[in-house]
């Protein structure tokens, strides 16, 4: 680990710390913890995770086994574009498969992964309430409907070009 | 409740809706101009947002005054953004696929000019002269809205709308019954659980308030774990208050003073809303200590679930609860007998507690009458997949899904055939085009192989392969399965295997006897609802495409040429246009090459088939060809460099 990522899980978890003073003891809140420990930075990180069982009383596994029976919680940071693409039944049908793996293809990544750059993530939800517009891909909260393999393309070109501008107007 | 509290609770009743129907009164006031944007998830996505920037940005450069209130979901998700204007002189008028452009057109032509511009008109909202009165099409005149009365009418945000609409008024009447007395009504009512099984409430309700221990609890499912079903988080979204309001009535009936409503955190936009909600009727008196100055106390907690499909089960949900894995409990004790904290617990879906009010508000006779004898009252489906008027449709029991599916909800698209629909989401069942006339209740469902289930509507037309379709739910239920029973966790796993091979033709002939026996041992060996019901979607799809499982398996073909692994995309060389390069561009992995004549040919090692070439394909040429089994396809060979 670099220098700037050990300082920033150390804030991190400084921060955890905090918020975890604000919950009682109690074995029912172990989820509300976890949801918020995710809201805000975004994944559980084993030391988060340790933090959490030392402060219910708890054992690491213990904590370990419920968060990882839930599909909402995710153990790595993940990018700065957050892709989820949906396969449920309506996008499915629609060829929801074909865009995941576009998005794979793409970004030489599986769902649950991160790009080694950490600027993308690809996650597979199911049904996002647009049914109406299968396929559909969230990229960064916004829906993208009526998907197909040509729009992925464009969606990760838009992002690089933006990339390229940033760093050039930084130059 | 004696006539003192009665007398005292209707003036602290009668204060709070004054307030509110001068609140309304002044929103709504005789000459201001309303607009209603729909803002619930579905409208989002299609462009709510910017249409909403457009009307504020052209009515403030025109200087004219409109006021613009965000609603919840019409149900009509294939028509959003969809937005109504009422303004003075006109009926309220419905539009529908809403463009920041449309917006600014309709601000300068429609408010400024008063020329309604027709060609974007759904529908008039009232009876009137002028403009199509919506009532006059099969989507709203079969439509039958209980639940959904008020969804995309008023501002989920905003309580005094719902209560200047009559809300909560049930509540007050349920206050001045004895508890009993409600039960007796929701008895009378015939009132069947919304969540899948079709359970009686009154039933439930009785058991906890029977139960002996003090303190009881209800819990409101909003899980909704189907992957292609969103009505409960709709009507979250859309009027939290109408939920809230079943709640407290259920809650004052069986005697509890806590309640928690169990709303997935995927949801964001619904857990805004229901929480907003809680506040709103804290401040205002109704929900909190002394519910309306009477001596009944209830608090609403909102519980957000991880995603974890088996948390809708309620025992699995109740574990949740309380911070564990969730896996389901055996069944006696019930959650009405030992629920939550070992306390008596009711567990109601969302639409269950939402037809509550409307039943105390209009009497039980009054549901009896829609729907059918044994399913009294309304189905609320998301018809999705391949269909013209995908969206939320709320029906009475009875109707069926020929008449859903062709009248109401438009048809199949694309001039495609209808082949099957499938309902219940993972735990129910594909049901072919002979079932068309079946009627939409929970017994001649269920009869049919299918089931209510959540509420989930997917239909296929002719492109859907049912073994692919079989092999979508179970890979959702074995992921989704939370290993408790071998049977399920082993099971679910092994049916994906061979389901997997089949689609890949590498299925073997014995496979449809082995995928049968083994769906009949999961079922008979599992412990909840989610075992005993995920070979369902398999089941029925041997039942009535077994020709489908057999040319997969026999001549290793999709027929509906939709497995990837058995189908292939070749270019028709008589039909494919010299020097045209459309296809060339669209292919993701550069899998087309030019031939000699300058024709084009797909390069079959590096095909991902994904089909784009067949869409961007002019349809002057209408080129692309696909086949099943693979080998059909013409083998073209690349020419060599140079
Ligand atoms: C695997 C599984 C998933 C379920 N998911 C849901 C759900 O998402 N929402 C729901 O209301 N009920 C769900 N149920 C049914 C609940 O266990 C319970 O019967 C229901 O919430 C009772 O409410 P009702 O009487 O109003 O139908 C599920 C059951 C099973 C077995
Ligand atoms: S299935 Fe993808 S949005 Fe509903």
């Amino acid at each position: 680990m670099d220098n700037t990522a050990e300082i920033e899980e150390e804030a991190m978890l400084h921060d955890i710390a905090s918020m975890l003073a604000t919950f009682v003891n109690e074995e029912s809140n172990l989820i509300p913890i976890l949801q918020m420990i995710q809201e805000k930075h975004h994944y559980l990180c084993v030391r988060a995770l340790q933090m959490v069982a030392k402060h219910l009383g708890m054992s690491s596994s213990e904590i370990y086994g419920v968060a990882t029976f839930y599909n909402q919680f995710r153990f790595y940071p993940p990018g700065k574009h957050q892709i989820k693409v949906c396969l449920g039944t309506a996008c499915h049908i629609r060829g929801g498969d074909i865009i995941l793996e576009s998005f794979e293809r793409k970004l030489e990544i599986k769902p649950g992964e991160t790009t080694p750059d950490r600027e993308f993530s690809i996650d597979r939800v199911a049904c996002v309430g647009c049914c109406a517009l299968a396929p559909v891909a969230i990229v960064n909260d916004t829906v993208n409907g009526h998907m197909a393999p040509s729009k992925v393309e464009g969606l990760i070109l838009g992002f690089e070009i933006e990339k390229e501008r940033e760093k050039r107007e930084k130059q | 409740m004696n006539q003192n509290s009665k007398e005292k609770l209707d003036e602290v009743f009668a204060s709070i809706k004054t307030d509110a129907e001068r609140r309304f009164r002044e929103m709504k006031g005789d000459d201001s101009q309303n607009i209603f944007i729909g803002m619930a998830t579905c409208g989002l996505a299609s462009g709510a947002t910017d249409v909403k920037a457009a009307f504020e940005e052209a009515l403030s450069e025109r200087k004219i005054s409109a006021r613009i209130i965000p609603v919840g979901c019409l149900g009509h998700c294939y028509a959003e953004p969809l937005v109504i204007i009422d303004k003075p002189g006109f009926p309220p008028i419905l539009y529908h696929d809403l463009t920041p452009g449309k917006a600014r057109l309709l601000v300068k032509a429609f408010l400024e000019e008063d020329d309604p511009v027709f060609e974007h008109v759904l529908g008039a909202m009232e009876e009137n002269d002028l403009i199509p009165w919506i009532m006059d099409f099969p989507r709203f005149n079969q439509e039958k809205k209980v639940v959904m009365a008020n969804s995309g009418l008023l501002d989920p945000e905003d309580i005094y709308q719902y209560i200047a609409k009559g809300g909560y008024s049930a509540l007050v009447k349920a206050l001045t019954l004895e508890p009993e007395e409600i039960i007796h009504e929701i008895q009378d009512s015939g009132l069947r659980g919304r969540g899948g099984a079709g359970f009686l409430t009154d039933i439930k309700w009785q058991l906890v308030r029977d139960a002996k221990e003090k303190d009881k609890i209800v819990i409101c499912n909003a899980d909704e774990g189907d992957p292609g079903a969103y009505m409960d988080r709709t009507i979250l979204e859309s009027n939290p208050y109408q939920v809230i309001e079943g709640i407290a009535i259920s809650a004052y009936a069986v005697g509890a003073e806590k309640a928690i409503v169990y709303v997935r955190a995927e949801y964001p936009l619904a857990v805004k809303t229901i929480n907003k909600a809680v506040e709103q009727a804290k401040e205002i008196g109704l929900l909190g200590k002394g519910v309306l100055s009477t001596n009944f106390d209830l608090d609403i907690a909102i519980f957000q679930g991880s995603g974890a499909f088996v948390c809708g089960e309620e025992t699995a949900l109740i574990q949740s609860i309380q911070g564990k894995r969730g896996m389901p409990q055996p069944r006696p004790p019930y959650p009405a007998q030992r629920g939550l904290w070992g306390k008596p617990t009711v567990v109601n879906n969302v639409k269950t507690m939402a037809s509550i009010p409307p039943i105390l508000e209009n009497g039980a006779q009054w549901y009896r009458g829609i729907g059918t004898d044994r399913s009294p009252g309304t189905a609320i489906f998301s018809v999705v997949g391949n269909i013209l008027h995908a969206g939320l449709v709320e029906i009475p029991m009875g109707v069926t899904l020929r008449t859903l599916i062709f009248e109401i909800c438009g048809g199949i698209p694309n001039q495609k055939d209808f082949k099957a629909v499938q309902i219940g989401g993972p735990s129910g069942g594909c049901l072919p085009g002979s079932f068309l006339d079946t009627s939409i209740d929970f017994d001649s469902l269920t009869q049919a192989g299918a089931m209510m289930g959540s509420g989930g509507m997917v239909v296929m037309d002719e492109d859907a392969c049912m073994v692919d379709v079989a092999r979508y739910f179970l890979d959702f239920t074995q992921r989704e399965s939370c290993g408790k029973c071998t049977f399920c966790r082993i099971g679910t796993k092994h049916l994906l295997n061979v389901l997997e091979r089949i689609t890949t033709g590498e299925g073997r002939e014995e496979d449809i006897e082995l995928l049968e026996d083994l769906s009949l041992d999961i079922k008979a060996g599992s412990l909840c609802g989610l075992g005993k019901t995920a070979p369902n979607p398999i089941i029925t799809t041997i039942k009535y495409f077994r020709d489908e499982y057999k040319a997969h398996i026999t001549e290793k073909r999709c027929p509906a040429m939709m497995c990837r692994t058995l189908t292939a995309y070749y270019i028709d060389l008589d039909k494919c246009a010299r020097g045209c390069d459309a296809c060339v561009g669209s292919c993701p992995t550069e899998s087309i090459f030019t031939t000699k004549n300058r024709k084009k040919g797909i390069d079959q090692t590096l095909c991902v088939k994904c089909g784009e070439c067949m869409a961007s394909c002019p349809p002057e040429y209408d080129a692309v060809r696909k086949v099943s089994p693979p080998e059909l396809a013409p083998k073209i060979e690349r020419p060599k460099e140079g």
